[in-house]
């Protein structure tokens, strides 16, 4: 029951978190808790399609349809987070200084929520799915102690969503005037990760070479595997071995979206002025 | 920036046009173990790994050491690139079944 729940707790961690993160980062977003639940609820669907499908997915483009589509979801996620931060750093502030703002904001506001169910929906797709696979598996295989194990895995389910809500709750605790600079940072450290990951899947296809591999070896000091090396994983995106491709995409990922910030931030600023 | 599409094209293209000269092992999977449990492999070098699953239930196969993971369902193939490795021993498992699907890659 114990390794079930580890196992569960492992794919489940990293969409809590993001689910932590978002939910904070878009707290002062009217009917933002409504667009999230969706994207939970059209992740869950997903997750369970893209299990029943998992056969054909990765029969697909000679074998490596899973790289495909899990760099595909990741490269998609990026996109959303890059969209997301770069528009809090213009409305963020406003928002938050007046959340019955009126007009323009407020439709910029839908367009951000449809966002917001793209990112959480993706994030439980990809690790929903592999979830989905395990418990099948052991429900199909009819080994004994079936319930225990199905046991672990909602334990498993439970630990994930208790991290992420406790993720959820310390950052809802830092003052306001800190407080969109924090959430911005962890989303923009969540899309350089996803993007690093995104790297490592083409390199897996073999569609992108891998420069050096490994880059670095940390593994003995911070494990991947350990508490710290996967929640720093999930965070910032870790990597106690990475190829240089994937420092490549996450720093290029880091600089693309750090510059859009600052450069809509300051034609905001002008505008304003 | 015509030269910039040429150049991805060729970085895309590239891999797979070099695709036959990898090195390739097979790795098979039944009853939850790794049959054989240990594979010697070259360094320095790009191999291919021919994973089978010839069990009825998915698998993980699960590497940190060789920082690869691909899900595999029951009686399926799957193939996974690795390396190019520095000399070493990479440990691999099935995460699914961990108690007894273990396995290690030895690069030299």
């Amino acid at each position: 029951m114990l390794a079930t729940a580890v196992i569960v707790f492992r794919e489940v961690l990293e969409a809590a978190l993001i689910i932590g993160i978002i939910a904070a980062a878009t707290r002062t977003i009217p009917a933002s808790r409504r667009w999230l639940a969706g994207g939970l609820l059209a992740g869950l669907c997903g997750a369970g399609l893209i299990a029943a499908f998992a056969d054909a997915i990765g029969n697909l483009a000679d074998g490596i349809g899973q790289e495909l589509l899990n760099a595909i979801i990741l490269g998609v996620a990026v996109l959303m987070l890059a969209w997301h931060n770069i528009w809090m750093s213009s409305h963020g502030a406003a928002l938050a200084a007046n959340a019955k703002a009126v007009g323009s904001d407020i439709r910029d506001g839908r367009s951000e929520c449809s966002i917001i169910l793209v990112i959480v929906g993706l994030a439980v797709l990809r690790e929903g799915s592999e979830t989905v696979l395990f418990l099948y598996g052991i429900a199909a295989s009819g080994e004994t102690g079936k319930l225990s194990m199905l046991t672990g895995g909602a334990a498993g389910v439970l630990a994930g969503a208790a991290l992420g809500y406790l993720v959820y709750g310390g950052l809802l605790r830092i003052p306001l005037r800190w407080f969109f600079s924090a959430t911005a940072v962890l989303v923009l450290m969540l899309a350089a990760g996803m993007a690093s990951q995104a790297a490592r899947f083409l390199i897996q296809a073999d569609l992108l070479p891998s420069l050096a591999t490994p880059l670095w070896d940390t593994s003995a000091v911070l494990p991947d595997d350990g508490v710290l090396g996967m929640l720093l994983h999930s965070l910032i995106g870790y990597d106690s071995r990475p190829s240089g491709m994937q420092l490549v995409f996450y720093v290029a990922t880091l600089l693309a979206i750090g510059a859009g910030m600052l450069w809509v931030s300051r034609a905001h600023r002008a505008h304003k002025a | 920036m015509k030269r910039l599409v040429l150049a991805s094209l060729l970085l895309i293209l590239a891999p797979a046009a070099a695709r036959a000269a990898e090195p390739s092992y097979t790795l098979i999977i039944e009853k939850h173990r790794f049959q054989p449990n240990e594979i010697t492999v070259p360094a320095d070098k790009k191999v291919r790994l021919l994973i089978e699953n010839r069990d009825d239930t998915p698998e993980e196969f699960d590497s940190h050491d060789l920082n690869r993971e691909k899900v595999m369902m029951g009686n399926t193939k799957a193939t996974v690139f690795i390396g190019p490795l520095k000399p070493g021993r990479y440990k691999f498992q099935g995460e699914f079944h961990a108690d007894t699907a273990q396995g290690v890659i030895v690069a030299k």
